[in-house]
């Protein structure tokens, strides 16, 4: 008889379990979320208006310039997270799954972040990619990240895994500013700060908002779920290594 | 609404952002179920 023909009383609770890490909290922002997203397609692709200079391809902006926003607000927080297990203090390793569930959902808008603007490139540029200084930046941040994540699963024990991924985030870190700020110490090819300089407005300016908002919704969802994701798998390792521990002290007794 | 010109770049930018969250968040909940299976519930602190 296999455990899904079991009773219901007789069957452990978790192998049921549909949403591990679902709340009712992180339901109501999932279904915020979806409802941004609907919102998002609908101002981004059918009720803004086109620009004058950059015609239809202004649309790209309001799901480029979010997950650009994302990728650095999840670095900063892989970044902060890392600090504060470095320090004695505070040292905990629900910092340390923080900080990988930020990176990986930063490297997965960081890379959004790269099509998208390769794509909006192409209309703009006439060309999918060129070396300039932002873009160039951009995928080397990228690229760093990834290596952080790389560097996450080399092995070991949880402390050690925390220690290492958390000096190489507060290093990684650092490339951020050098990112921002190349479209101002450079000059390249890549446009200035539209939002900043307040070159947007109307139903323009409204769809970016949408935009920006829903994908920080997304980002606390995914982040929460993430780190839970890790919490389980810590536990799945721990619980292994006790098993392995029980077996190996019962074969010595048995051998004595 | 969109020119046809650029549909393809604009509207491939969109489905290249939401499929890509859609993928990924498929992923993370398969494995959420996958450990979950060897953790019960009372071990877990959001519970």
């Amino acid at each position: 008889m296999t455990s899904t023909q079991l009773p219901e009383t007789t069957r452990p609770a978790h192998t049921a379990d549909r949403r591990p890490t679902s709340t009712r909290f992180t339901r109501v922002l999932g279904t915020a979320v979806i409802v941004g997203i609907g919102w998002l397609v609908l101002f981004g692709l059918v009720l803004s208006p086109d620009d004058r200079v950059q015609k239809e391809g202004v649309r790209i902006l309001y799901i480029h310039v979010p997950s650009a926003w994302l990728a650095y607000l999840a670095f900063g927080v892989t970044g902060l997270s890392s600090i504060a297990y470095l320090f004695k203090r505070t040292r905990n390793l629900t910092w340390d799954r923080l900080a990988g569930a930020s990176a990986e959902v930063g490297v997965l808008f960081m890379g959004i972040t790269l099509v998208t603007g390769s794509l909006w490139g192409r209309i703009s540029w006439g060309t999918y990619w060129t070396w300039d200084s932002r873009l160039t930046t951009t995928a080397f941040l990228f690229v760093t990240y990834i290596g952080y994540l790389a560097v996450r699963d080399l092995g070991g024990t949880h402390q050690q895994r925390a220690k290492r991924s958390a000096v190489l985030a507060v290093l990684a870190m650092l490339e951020v500013p050098l990112v921002h700020f190349s479209v101002k110490w450079w000059r390249p090819l890549h446009q200035q700060e539209s939002v900043a300089e307040g070159k947007l407005d109307g139903l323009m300016l409204f769809s970016l908002f949408v935009g920006i908002i829903t994908f920080t919704l997304l980002y606390v969802w995914l982040v929460m779920h993430r780190q839970r994701v890790l919490a389980l798998r810590d536990m799945v390792d721990d619980r292994g290594l006790d098993a392995a521990l029980t077996a190996r002290r019962n074969e010595a007794l048995e051998a004595r | 609404m969109i020119a046809m010109q650029n549909a393809a770049h604009v509207v491939g930018s969109y489905v290249v952002t939401l499929g890509g969250i859609a993928v990924y968040t498929w992923r993370m909940l398969a494995q959420a179920r996958k450990a979950a299976r060897e953790v019960p519930p009372e071990d877990r602190s959001w519970t």
